[in-house]
């Protein structure tokens, strides 16, 4: 246990003295988050959407034609009933439908308040969001030309309606993306370099030809990373909480306990990569190339998985982090417990378990 | 008769915060010969050949490389100088013939120039057999002599050697110091670190540095004499052993 | 015997390595390795220090086989690779900690057997390993290698690189610490360190040349070297080896070292031949053997 603790406390040393890796340990959460979180407006132009009048006014038609006249916006077609809604969304045709209430023009001069509400497929949330910004400009922009006439005061709001994500708020899809390629990158990448660099620098020759086991060496390696991960999800969800007031609906206990499994696999996929790299750079590119970007692309955090080809659905099966983030979301979004998400935690474990299992397997207690 | 100078140092200094690497060095090197730079690890010989070849600026003091200010004209300094260092010397993923080519480039030579060149260096080394292998695969040895005439591609007037025999075998060793003799023989003015005394012999003149300075500079013969010693590694001890 | 070594060949992808190679070191020995980079030096260590598995023949090192009982030796050898491999970004004292932790002991339990060697680094104690100047990283390399006091020492080139006042003392502190009865084996590139071996083995390409103590590898030789000298060594060695009936010639320090082929040799005829040559200051004599000498002549 002595041997074990020094161990430690050796790459705490290592971790705290290069400048790099803390950055990329303690900067690289809080600018990912930050920049997802604000920075990221995707230009629509041209969005197909469908519009449901209920209304069916003066004002409404003058509205109607301003949104038609718009270049971001195409009005594929008008419908005339709720239920029409979702057999526009299935025929994939629109990507928003945009709700007048009854009695718009009434209860804009009566209520000084009238309601737009804009539904959207809620798998593509910031597009969503995005329409719903254009919407609310379009609308703005006709109020401000009547200004002079007769109403002043008048407000429209831009309701959206989507299931899980009410306040149509991308970040709330963002934060468990980036909260996945976070812990993805630290726990894989850091540990394989930090592995393959005692390889480079010669040291690793001394530690095998030394009493400690191969399964200490491991273990005292990737136990620091499994901290400061903790940590980093800890800071993450910290961030999302309180800057971009994501709600945290589920149990914590269970969300730190998914966290934590991810985590470890994370760290056996960076001892996998170790094992077949001789130096920081291969272990670099390969946990950049063979995790991060399979992260990026595949898990369903930037692009939606359905509405990928199937090949590319059925590879990301493979992908741990989708299962984590379809767990996260669950956990945050719909405050599920474990009797929802027991199916994605039982394939996480799958994973995790194989994946030692391989990196043990792989493991050379030699040099070749 | 006045010997050309064609290395002129004068109170070099390079400081790393408070601690002076090189301190206050002056000495010159003569057309031709072959100077012999030793010193301890530590001794500051490195960061005052980089200093020499232009990477690195003095902190204070001046000198001239092959007639050019190290201030002021540090890239005409560069383009007249060769350099060989143990640790980069080719690329090993490349044939020789390619290295050659790539070096003959980035100093501007013409096509028909390295030619020529290519042609003269496989008759001169009896490189035929090798001329089209990896130079990862060649021994080191081998390596060592190829780099040494890549140095000298660009005809400079002086090439700077920084150990260039570490770890090879006493025979190409000696091989390696019969190019440096021909060479020097041939007008290049040769600057040369070691570890092993007795190349310091085959010097025309060897500097010792100790803690940043210069601390002794002759012929090795005469500082045999005046350390009334028989041999190089001997006036070495003795001079470091004294200061420490 | 502590190092056994027999018929060992190991190949890479490429080369192969290390060829048939077999030696013995007995307990307390101060046996050298002694070759240029590439006679496979490293690969020999690798496959006594249980990091590498030979691909023919078998070793054991205090007797244990360095297959079968690797655990064992990894627990009780002391060993230092190429490179001095410490943690640049640690100190020297928690380069020297954390070997100790690891290997299940403390600096002051052998604090005895390293004391002589860690008094000189002492003074930096607090200085990272990586801004140590060669030197300095050597001593702290062989203090982490010894912490533990092993009864076996591997020594992979831990002189090259490093300046001949560091490469002399660390030859003092392994003298020192063969009293201690630790055996020794080192390997390193620079001939004239081979003297200070109980017995070496000259090495290259893979192929053990001779094994030996240096005194009787230098008795053995049975030729006659000459030391010669003029004012012109560049063009000497020309002459010389344009002389009908040389052997060798090889420049050493500020002598060249001459054989002849014929045992009738006389240093008068050469004389005259230099004379002959133009040459002056003239200078010839019975030289010293080095084991230098030797291994060229192998």
């Amino acid at each position: 246990m002595k041997r074990f603790i020094g161990f430690i406390k050796k790459e705490f040393y290592h971790i705290f003295r290069d400048k790099r890796s803390l950055f990329i340990l303690f900067g690289m959460p809080i600018a990912q988050i930050l920049l997802f979180g604000f920075a990221i407006t995707n230009e629509i132009n041209n969005v197909d959407i469908a519009i449901l009048d209920h209304s069916n006014d003066v004002e409404t038609q003058k509205i109607i034609n301003k949104i038609k006249s718009s270049p971001y916006f195409n009005v594929e077609n008008q419908i005339q009933s709720e239920r029409e809604i979702e057999s526009e969304f299935k025929k994939g045709k629109v990507k928003a439908v945009l709700i007048f209430e009854p009695d718009f023009s009434k209860n804009l001069v009566t209520k000084k308040v009238a309601v737009i509400q804009a539904v959207t497929d809620a798998t593509e949330p910031n597009v969503a969001n995005t329409i719903a910004n254009y919407t609310a400009a379009v609308i703005q922009n006709y109020q401000l030309q009547k200004k002079q006439a007769t109403i002043s005061q008048v407000k429209v709001d831009v309701q959206s309606r989507m299931f899980y994500n009410p306040e149509l708020k991308s970040v709330f899809n963002f934060v468990p993306g980036v909260m996945t390629v976070i812990l993805m990158l630290v726990s894989a990448m850091m540990t394989s370099i930090s592995i393959t660099r005692e390889k480079e620098l010669g040291t690793m020759e001394i530690l095998l030809v030394s009493p400690l086991k191969p399964f200490q060496v491991i273990v005292g390696k990737v136990f620091p990373y499994i901290f400061l991960s903790i940590i980093n999800a800890i800071v993450i969800l910290l961030l999302g909480y309180f800057v971009f007031k994501m709600p945290i609906n589920g149990s914590l206990f269970l969300l730190m306990f998914e966290s934590i499994l991810f985590i470890i696999s994370a760290l056996s996929l960076g001892i996998l990569i170790s094992t077949i790299s001789d130096s920081q750079q291969t272990a670099m590119m390969l946990s950049l190339m063979g995790l991060m970007l399979p992260v990026i692309i595949l898990s369903g955090f930037i692009f939606p998985i359905n509405s990928m080809p199937m090949p590319m659905q059925i590879i990301s099966n493979i992908i741990p982090a989708k299962w984590f983030i379809i767990i996260v979301k669950a956990i945050m979004l719909k405050g599920v417990g474990i009797q929802y998400i027991w199916k994605e935690t039982l394939v996480l474990i799958g994973m995790t378990v194989f994946f030692i299992a391989l990196s043990i397997k792989k493991y050379k207690i030699r040099l070749e | 008769m006045e010997k050309e100078k064609i290395i002129a140092v004068k109170n070099l200094t390079k400081k790393f915060g408070d601690f002076a690497a090189v301190d206050d060095i002056s000495f010159d090197v003569y057309k031709g010969e072959i100077f012999g730079f030793l010193g301890a690890n530590g001794a500051g010989k490195t960061t005052a050949m980089k200093m020499l070849i232009g990477i690195s600026s003095p902190t204070t003091g001046d000198a001239t490389v092959a007639g050019f200010d190290l201030h002021s004209q540090s890239e005409m300094v560069k383009k007249n100088i060769g350099y060989m260092s143990q640790k980069f010397s080719m690329y090993d993923d490349l044939t020789v013939k390619e290295n050659i080519i790539f070096f003959g480039g980035i100093y501007g030579l013409s096509r028909a120039k390295i030619k020529t060149k290519i042609a003269s260096l496989v008759k001169e080394l009896q490189i035929e057999d090798i001329i089209n292998s990896l130079v990862g695969s060649l021994p080191l040895g081998w390596k060592q002599k190829l780099s040494f005439s890549v140095a000298l591609l660009h005809d400079p007037q002086i090439v700077f050697l920084d150990e260039p025999t570490g770890g090879v075998d006493p025979i190409t060793r000696r091989q390696f110091w019969e190019m440096i003799y021909t060479q020097a023989f041939k007008g290049t003015t040769i600057f040369v670190t070691t570890h092993y005394m007795d190349e310091a012999e085959y010097c025309d003149r060897v500097s010792i540095m100790v803690a940043g300075k210069i601390e002794a500079l002759d012929t090795p013969k005469k500082l045999k004499e005046q350390f009334k010693v028989d041999s190089m590694n001997d006036v070495f001890l003795k001079l470091a052993r004294n200061i420490e | 015997m502590s190092i056994k070594v027999q018929n060992i060949s190991k190949s890479y992808k490429t080369a192969k390595a290390v060829k048939n190679v077999s030696f013995e070191v007995n307990r307390g020995e101060l046996f050298g390795l002694i070759g240029p980079d590439g006679a496979g030096k490293t690969t020999l260590f690798r496959i006594l220090t249980t990091l590498l598995i030979a691909n023919e023949g078998r070793a054991s090192v205090m007797g244990f086989d360095v297959v079968k009982d690797y655990k064992a030796i990894r627990n009780s050898v002391g060993y230092m690779p190429g490179k001095f491999s410490l943690y640049q970004d640690l100190t020297v004292e928690e380069n020297l900690t954390f070997f100790a932790t690891i290997f299940g002991t403390t600096i002051q339990e052998n604090y005895d057997l390293i004391k002589d060697i860690y008094i000189q680094i002492a003074p930096f104690k607090n200085r990272r390993a990586g801004a140590l100047s060669g030197g300095m990283k050597q001593k702290l390399a062989l203090c982490c290698a010894l912490i533990h006091a092993p009864k076996v020492l591997f020594l992979d080139e831990p002189t090259t690189g490093v300046d001949p006042i560091s490469r002399k003392e660390f030859w003092e502190m392994l003298k020192r610490l063969q009293q201690k009865d630790i055996t020794i084996l080192v390997s390193t590139p620079y001939m004239d360190e081979a003297s200070l071996c109980d017995r070496i083995a000259l090495i290259q390409d893979g192929q053990v040349l001779k094994i030996d103590s240096p005194e009787n590898i230098i008795k053995n030789y049975n030729k006659i070297i000459y030391d010669v000298a003029t004012k012109d060594t560049h063009a000497l060695i020309h002459d010389l080896k344009n002389y009908p009936s040389q052997y060798s010639v090889n420049a050493f320090g500020e002598y060249i070292h001459y054989i002849d082929k014929e045992s009738d040799f006389n240093t008068k005829e050469l004389q005259k031949y230099l004379q002959n040559k133009k040459h002056i200051n003239i200078e010839i004599k019975q030289a010293q053997i080095t084991i230098e000498d030797v291994f060229m002549d192998l």
